[in-house]
Protein backbone atom coordinates (compact mmCIF):
# COMPACT_ATOMS: atom_id res chain seq x y z
CA UNK A 1 0.00 0.00 0.00
CA UNK A 2 1.41 3.40 -0.99
CA UNK A 3 2.02 6.10 1.55
CA UNK A 4 0.68 9.63 1.28
CA UNK A 5 2.82 12.71 1.85
CA UNK A 6 1.38 16.10 2.58
CA UNK A 7 2.99 19.57 2.44
CA UNK A 8 1.71 23.01 3.32
CA UNK A 9 1.11 25.06 0.20
CA UNK A 10 3.37 28.10 0.06
CA UNK A 11 0.72 30.20 -1.62
CA UNK A 12 -1.39 30.47 1.51
CA UNK A 13 -0.95 32.53 4.64
CA UNK A 14 -1.68 30.98 8.01
CA UNK A 15 -1.92 32.16 11.58
CA UNK A 16 -2.97 30.50 14.80
CA UNK A 17 -5.12 32.79 16.94
CA UNK A 18 -6.01 31.59 20.40
CA UNK A 19 -5.71 27.98 19.24
CA UNK A 20 -7.75 28.50 16.09
CA UNK A 21 -5.90 28.11 12.78
CA UNK A 22 -6.89 30.58 10.07
CA UNK A 23 -5.65 30.12 6.54
CA UNK A 24 -6.08 32.49 3.62
CA UNK A 25 -5.58 31.53 0.02
CA UNK A 26 -3.20 33.94 -1.69
CA UNK A 27 -4.80 33.07 -4.99
CA UNK A 28 -8.40 34.11 -4.37
CA UNK A 29 -8.39 35.46 -0.78
CA UNK A 30 -10.69 32.69 0.45
CA UNK A 31 -10.45 32.32 4.23
CA UNK A 32 -10.51 28.89 5.88
CA UNK A 33 -10.72 27.92 9.52
CA UNK A 34 -9.24 24.54 10.42
CA UNK A 35 -10.65 22.36 13.16
CA UNK A 36 -8.33 20.79 15.72
CA UNK A 37 -7.59 17.64 13.71
CA UNK A 38 -6.97 19.57 10.51
CA UNK A 39 -4.70 21.94 12.42
CA UNK A 40 -2.59 19.04 13.70
CA UNK A 41 -2.23 17.68 10.18
CA UNK A 42 -1.49 21.14 8.76
CA UNK A 43 1.23 21.81 11.30
CA UNK A 44 2.85 18.43 10.69
CA UNK A 45 2.59 18.66 6.89
CA UNK A 46 6.27 19.04 6.11
CA UNK A 47 6.19 17.01 2.90
CA UNK A 48 8.66 14.48 4.34
CA UNK A 49 6.64 12.76 7.06
CA UNK A 50 4.16 10.22 5.69
CA UNK A 51 0.56 10.85 6.69
CA UNK A 52 0.33 7.49 8.48
CA UNK A 53 3.19 8.55 10.75
CA UNK A 54 1.49 11.88 11.46
CA UNK A 55 -1.69 10.03 12.35
CA UNK A 56 0.13 7.49 14.51
CA UNK A 57 2.25 10.05 16.39
CA UNK A 58 -0.02 13.09 16.58
CA UNK A 59 -3.66 12.11 16.03
CA UNK A 60 -4.05 8.72 17.72
CA UNK A 61 -2.56 9.75 21.09
CA UNK A 62 -4.76 12.86 21.09
CA UNK A 63 -8.06 11.15 20.30
CA UNK A 64 -7.50 7.51 21.30
CA UNK A 65 -8.77 6.26 17.95
CA UNK A 66 -8.04 3.17 15.91
CA UNK A 67 -5.04 3.94 13.61
CA UNK A 68 -6.60 2.48 10.46
CA UNK A 69 -9.86 4.41 10.89
CA UNK A 70 -7.98 7.58 11.82
CA UNK A 71 -5.75 7.25 8.74
CA UNK A 72 -8.76 6.86 6.48
CA UNK A 73 -10.31 10.03 7.92
CA UNK A 74 -6.98 11.84 7.67
CA UNK A 75 -6.58 10.90 4.00
CA UNK A 76 -10.06 12.19 3.25
CA UNK A 77 -9.25 15.41 5.11
CA UNK A 78 -5.87 15.80 3.36
CA UNK A 79 -7.43 15.42 -0.07
CA UNK A 80 -10.12 17.94 0.87
CA UNK A 81 -7.49 20.43 2.01
CA UNK A 82 -5.63 19.78 -1.23
CA UNK A 83 -8.79 20.46 -3.25
CA UNK A 84 -8.84 23.95 -1.71
CA UNK A 85 -5.15 24.47 -2.48
CA UNK A 86 -4.22 24.60 1.21
CA UNK A 87 -1.85 21.62 1.00
CA UNK A 88 -0.22 19.51 -1.67
CA UNK A 89 -0.47 15.72 -1.48
CA UNK A 90 1.68 13.16 -3.23
CA UNK A 91 2.60 9.50 -3.03
CA UNK A 92 6.26 10.62 -2.94
CA UNK A 93 7.97 12.94 -0.46
CA UNK A 94 7.42 16.60 -1.37
CA UNK A 95 10.55 18.73 -1.39
CA UNK A 96 9.81 22.17 0.04
CA UNK A 97 10.95 25.20 -2.00
CA UNK A 98 12.55 26.63 1.15
CA UNK A 99 11.70 26.95 4.81
CA UNK A 100 8.21 26.90 6.25
CA UNK A 101 5.16 27.80 4.23
CA UNK A 102 4.21 31.30 5.27
CA UNK A 103 4.06 30.50 8.94
CA UNK A 104 5.16 33.39 11.11
CA UNK A 105 7.56 32.67 13.96
CA UNK A 106 5.65 30.99 16.75
CA UNK A 107 3.24 29.18 14.44
CA UNK A 108 5.84 26.74 13.19
CA UNK A 109 5.56 23.16 14.42
CA UNK A 110 7.01 22.75 17.85
CA UNK A 111 7.06 26.48 18.60
CA UNK A 112 4.89 28.23 21.14
CA UNK A 113 3.33 31.63 20.62
CA UNK B 1 8.79 81.73 -38.00
CA UNK B 2 5.61 80.75 -36.12
CA UNK B 3 5.83 79.12 -32.70
CA UNK B 4 5.69 75.34 -32.95
CA UNK B 5 4.79 74.80 -29.34
CA UNK B 6 2.18 76.24 -27.03
CA UNK B 7 2.68 76.64 -23.33
CA UNK B 8 0.07 74.68 -21.38
CA UNK B 9 -0.70 75.61 -17.83
CA UNK B 10 -0.20 72.77 -15.39
CA UNK B 11 -1.90 72.90 -12.04
CA UNK B 12 -1.15 70.69 -9.11
CA UNK B 13 -2.41 69.99 -5.65
CA UNK B 14 -1.38 67.59 -2.91
CA UNK B 15 -3.98 65.42 -1.20
CA UNK B 16 -2.71 64.09 2.10
CA UNK B 17 -4.63 61.21 3.67
CA UNK B 18 -3.23 59.02 6.44
CA UNK B 19 -0.04 61.08 6.43
CA UNK B 20 0.71 60.10 2.81
CA UNK B 21 0.91 63.01 0.34
CA UNK B 22 -0.32 62.28 -3.18
CA UNK B 23 0.30 65.00 -5.78
CA UNK B 24 -2.15 65.39 -8.64
CA UNK B 25 -1.21 67.27 -11.81
CA UNK B 26 -3.83 68.53 -14.23
CA UNK B 27 -4.07 71.02 -17.05
CA UNK B 28 -7.73 71.74 -16.31
CA UNK B 29 -8.33 74.60 -13.87
CA UNK B 30 -11.99 73.68 -13.32
CA UNK B 31 -11.04 70.12 -12.42
CA UNK B 32 -8.44 71.46 -9.99
CA UNK B 33 -11.10 73.59 -8.27
CA UNK B 34 -13.36 70.55 -8.08
CA UNK B 35 -10.62 68.58 -6.31
CA UNK B 36 -9.84 71.48 -3.98
CA UNK B 37 -13.49 71.49 -2.88
CA UNK B 38 -13.72 67.71 -2.69
CA UNK B 39 -10.60 67.29 -0.53
CA UNK B 40 -10.89 70.47 1.48
CA UNK B 41 -9.20 69.80 4.82
CA UNK B 42 -6.95 67.14 3.28
CA UNK B 43 -4.80 69.38 1.08
CA UNK B 44 -1.08 69.23 1.77
CA UNK B 45 1.56 71.87 1.35
CA UNK B 46 3.19 70.41 -1.75
CA UNK B 47 6.08 68.77 0.02
CA UNK B 48 7.79 65.62 -1.32
CA UNK B 49 4.96 63.43 -2.58
CA UNK B 50 4.83 59.69 -1.94
CA UNK B 51 2.95 59.32 -5.23
CA UNK B 52 2.46 61.73 -8.14
CA UNK B 53 -0.28 61.34 -10.74
CA UNK B 54 -0.81 63.15 -14.02
CA UNK B 55 -4.53 63.23 -14.78
CA UNK B 56 -5.66 63.01 -18.40
CA UNK B 57 -9.28 64.06 -18.69
CA UNK B 58 -11.59 62.36 -21.16
CA UNK B 59 -15.09 63.27 -22.31
CA UNK B 60 -17.87 63.29 -19.73
CA UNK B 61 -19.71 60.02 -19.18
CA UNK B 62 -16.65 57.95 -20.01
CA UNK B 63 -17.19 54.37 -18.80
CA UNK B 64 -19.29 52.70 -16.15
CA UNK B 65 -18.46 53.47 -12.49
CA UNK B 66 -20.48 50.41 -11.41
CA UNK B 67 -18.16 48.04 -13.26
CA UNK B 68 -15.83 45.77 -11.30
CA UNK B 69 -12.47 47.08 -10.17
CA UNK B 70 -9.41 45.28 -11.53
CA UNK B 71 -6.01 45.87 -9.93
CA UNK B 72 -3.06 43.99 -11.38
CA UNK B 73 0.70 44.26 -11.32
CA UNK B 74 3.18 43.41 -14.04
CA UNK B 75 6.92 44.14 -14.06
CA UNK B 76 6.63 46.60 -11.20
CA UNK B 77 3.79 48.58 -12.75
CA UNK B 78 0.30 48.57 -11.25
CA UNK B 79 -2.75 48.93 -13.46
CA UNK B 80 -6.00 50.06 -11.84
CA UNK B 81 -9.13 49.76 -13.95
CA UNK B 82 -12.82 50.34 -13.53
CA UNK B 83 -15.38 51.28 -16.15
CA UNK B 84 -14.88 54.98 -15.46
CA UNK B 85 -11.09 55.14 -15.12
CA UNK B 86 -7.80 53.56 -16.01
CA UNK B 87 -4.72 54.35 -13.97
CA UNK B 88 -1.13 53.22 -14.04
CA UNK B 89 1.31 53.59 -11.22
CA UNK B 90 4.96 52.66 -10.79
CA UNK B 91 5.97 52.54 -7.11
CA UNK B 92 9.68 52.62 -8.04
CA UNK B 93 9.39 56.02 -9.68
CA UNK B 94 6.45 57.08 -7.47
CA UNK B 95 4.68 58.33 -10.58
CA UNK B 96 1.52 57.40 -12.38
CA UNK B 97 -1.19 58.48 -14.77
CA UNK B 98 -4.98 58.53 -14.43
CA UNK B 99 -7.37 58.65 -17.36
CA UNK B 100 -10.89 59.67 -16.35
CA UNK B 101 -13.58 62.26 -16.97
CA UNK B 102 -13.74 65.43 -14.87
CA UNK B 103 -15.51 63.99 -11.85
CA UNK B 104 -14.38 63.52 -8.24
CA UNK B 105 -15.55 59.91 -7.88
CA UNK B 106 -13.05 58.23 -10.19
CA UNK B 107 -9.99 59.80 -8.60
CA UNK B 108 -11.51 59.04 -5.20
CA UNK B 109 -11.50 55.34 -6.10
CA UNK B 110 -7.93 55.54 -7.44
CA UNK B 111 -6.74 57.16 -4.20
CA UNK B 112 -8.44 54.48 -2.09
CA UNK B 113 -6.85 51.71 -4.13
CA UNK B 114 -3.38 53.28 -4.07
CA UNK B 115 -3.56 53.70 -0.30
CA UNK B 116 -4.60 50.04 0.13
CA UNK B 117 -1.65 48.96 -2.04
CA UNK B 118 0.89 51.09 -0.18
CA UNK B 119 -0.38 49.99 3.23
CA UNK B 120 -0.40 46.34 2.18
CA UNK B 121 3.07 46.51 0.66
CA UNK B 122 4.45 48.12 3.81
CA UNK B 123 2.41 45.77 6.06
CA UNK B 124 1.59 48.94 7.92
CA UNK B 125 -2.19 48.93 7.99
CA UNK B 126 -5.34 48.87 5.90
CA UNK B 127 -8.50 50.70 4.93
CA UNK B 128 -11.59 49.35 6.63
CA UNK B 129 -15.33 49.55 6.00
CA UNK B 130 -15.87 51.27 9.33
CA UNK B 131 -16.92 54.52 10.85
CA UNK B 132 -14.42 55.96 13.31
CA UNK B 133 -14.30 58.74 15.83
CA UNK B 134 -12.04 60.18 18.51
CA UNK B 135 -13.29 60.60 22.04
CA UNK B 136 -11.15 61.56 25.05
CA UNK B 137 -8.04 61.30 22.89
CA UNK B 138 -8.75 57.71 21.83
CA UNK B 139 -9.98 56.45 18.47
CA UNK B 140 -12.83 53.95 18.19
CA UNK B 141 -13.67 52.00 15.04
CA UNK B 142 -17.18 50.77 14.19
CA UNK B 143 -16.97 48.16 11.44
CA UNK B 144 -19.76 46.61 9.47
CA UNK B 145 -21.12 46.00 6.03
CA UNK B 146 -23.58 48.35 4.42
CA UNK B 147 -26.66 48.65 6.66
CA UNK B 148 -24.84 47.55 9.84
CA UNK B 149 -25.12 51.02 11.35
CA UNK B 150 -21.95 52.94 10.46
CA UNK B 151 -23.87 56.03 9.41
CA UNK B 152 -26.30 55.72 12.33
CA UNK B 153 -23.58 55.49 14.96
CA UNK B 154 -21.82 58.45 13.32
CA UNK B 155 -25.00 60.52 13.30
CA UNK B 156 -25.59 59.73 16.99
CA UNK B 157 -22.05 60.80 18.02
CA UNK B 158 -22.04 63.34 20.86
CA UNK B 159 -20.58 66.81 20.51
CA UNK B 160 -17.35 65.84 22.24
CA UNK B 161 -16.60 63.15 19.64
CA UNK B 162 -14.54 64.01 16.54
CA UNK B 163 -15.75 62.12 13.49
CA UNK B 164 -12.93 60.62 11.41
CA UNK B 165 -15.22 59.04 8.82
CA UNK B 166 -18.67 57.50 8.56
CA UNK B 167 -17.63 54.98 5.92
CA UNK B 168 -13.94 54.10 5.38
CA UNK B 169 -11.46 54.15 8.23
CA UNK B 170 -7.73 54.49 7.81
CA UNK B 171 -5.72 52.20 10.11
CA UNK B 172 -1.97 52.54 10.29
CA UNK B 173 0.56 50.80 12.52
CA UNK B 174 3.17 53.16 13.89
CA UNK B 175 6.00 52.63 16.34
CA UNK B 176 3.71 53.72 19.16
CA UNK B 177 0.89 51.39 18.11
CA UNK B 178 -2.16 51.47 15.87
CA UNK B 179 -3.49 54.87 14.83
CA UNK B 180 -6.73 55.86 13.07
CA UNK B 181 -6.62 58.80 10.66
CA UNK B 182 -9.52 60.86 9.40
CA UNK B 183 -10.48 60.35 5.77
CA UNK B 184 -12.42 62.28 3.13
CA UNK B 185 -14.13 59.03 2.11
CA UNK B 186 -17.77 59.51 3.05
CA UNK B 187 -20.86 57.38 3.19
CA UNK B 188 -24.52 58.38 3.52
CA UNK B 189 -23.62 61.19 5.92
CA UNK B 190 -21.72 62.88 3.06
CA UNK B 191 -19.58 64.70 5.59
CA UNK B 192 -15.80 64.67 5.36
CA UNK B 193 -13.96 63.37 8.39
CA UNK B 194 -11.66 65.59 10.36
CA UNK B 195 -8.03 65.39 9.21
CA UNK B 196 -6.69 64.31 12.61
CA UNK B 197 -5.52 61.05 14.13
CA UNK B 198 -5.42 59.24 17.47
CA UNK B 199 -4.33 55.89 18.90
CA UNK B 200 -6.92 53.18 18.40
CA UNK B 201 -8.52 52.03 21.62
CA UNK B 202 -11.00 49.43 20.37
CA UNK B 203 -12.69 47.99 17.30
CA UNK B 204 -16.41 47.45 17.56
CA UNK B 205 -18.19 45.07 15.19
CA UNK B 206 -21.62 46.60 14.70
CA UNK B 207 -24.93 44.84 15.12
CA UNK B 208 -28.36 46.27 15.71
CA UNK B 209 -30.55 44.75 18.43
CA UNK B 210 -33.15 45.41 21.11
CA UNK B 211 -30.70 46.83 23.66
CA UNK B 212 -27.28 48.41 23.90
CA UNK B 213 -24.63 45.93 24.92
CA UNK B 214 -20.97 45.08 24.39
CA UNK B 215 -19.81 41.48 24.10
CA UNK B 216 -16.31 40.06 23.64
CA UNK B 217 -15.44 38.46 20.29
CA UNK B 218 -12.97 35.53 20.14
CA UNK B 219 -9.80 36.32 18.13
CA UNK B 220 -10.57 33.94 15.27
CA UNK B 221 -14.06 35.33 14.80
CA UNK B 222 -12.74 38.89 15.15
CA UNK B 223 -10.16 38.26 12.43
CA UNK B 224 -12.73 36.75 10.08
CA UNK B 225 -15.05 39.73 10.51
CA UNK B 226 -12.20 42.21 10.28
CA UNK B 227 -10.96 40.67 7.03
CA UNK B 228 -14.50 40.73 5.63
CA UNK B 229 -14.44 44.52 6.07
CA UNK B 230 -10.89 45.26 4.87
CA UNK B 231 -10.75 47.03 1.51
CA UNK B 232 -8.53 45.06 -0.81
CA UNK B 233 -8.55 44.98 -4.59
CA UNK B 234 -5.25 43.62 -5.84
CA UNK B 235 -4.90 40.31 -7.60
CA UNK B 236 -1.58 39.73 -5.92
CA UNK B 237 -0.63 36.73 -3.82
CA UNK B 238 2.07 38.46 -1.80
CA UNK B 239 -0.15 41.40 -0.87
CA UNK B 240 -3.04 39.09 0.07
CA UNK B 241 -0.71 37.31 2.48
CA UNK B 242 0.61 40.56 3.91
CA UNK B 243 -2.90 41.92 4.43
CA UNK B 244 -3.94 38.69 6.14
CA UNK B 245 -1.02 38.93 8.56
CA UNK B 246 -1.71 42.64 9.15
CA UNK B 247 -5.28 41.82 10.14
CA UNK B 248 -4.13 39.03 12.47
CA UNK B 249 -1.56 41.35 14.03
CA UNK B 250 -4.20 44.03 14.57
CA UNK B 251 -6.52 41.59 16.35
CA UNK B 252 -3.71 40.38 18.56
CA UNK B 253 -3.05 43.95 19.75
CA UNK B 254 -6.38 45.81 19.67
CA UNK B 255 -9.44 44.67 21.66
CA UNK B 256 -12.37 43.71 19.44
CA UNK B 257 -15.95 43.66 20.75
CA UNK B 258 -19.43 43.27 19.35
CA UNK B 259 -21.47 46.44 19.85
CA UNK B 260 -25.16 45.71 19.65
CA UNK B 261 -27.18 48.89 19.73
CA UNK B 262 -30.56 50.48 19.29
CA UNK B 263 -30.53 53.65 17.17
CA UNK B 264 -30.41 55.96 20.16
CA UNK B 265 -27.73 58.39 21.36
CA UNK B 266 -27.42 56.48 24.65
CA UNK B 267 -25.23 53.92 22.89
CA UNK B 268 -22.39 56.44 23.16
CA UNK B 269 -22.55 56.15 26.95
CA UNK B 270 -20.83 52.78 26.43
CA UNK B 271 -18.06 54.27 24.26
CA UNK B 272 -15.32 55.88 26.32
Amino acid sequence: MSRLYIARNRRVAARSLDGEMLIMSGKDSTLFTLNKTATIIWQAADGATPLDEIVERRICPEYEVEPSAALQDAETLARELASHGIVDVSEKPIVPESGHANLPAGDRPGEQR
Amino acid sequence: MPELTTAVDCFQLTIEIGGMPVRVNTTDAAFLRMLQNRYSGFLGSGQQAAVEFDVELTRAGFGDPEADVRVTQRSGKWTLERGDFRAEWQPASRTGRIRQSANPYSIDAVLRIVHTLVLAQESSGFLLHAASAIRNGKAFLFAGVSGAGKTTISRLAPADATLLTDEISYVRQQVSGYVAFGTPFTGELAKLGENVFAPISRLYLLAQGPQNRIDPVPPGQATRELLANVLFFAEDQELVQKTFHSACEFVSRIPVSRLTFVPDARVWELIA
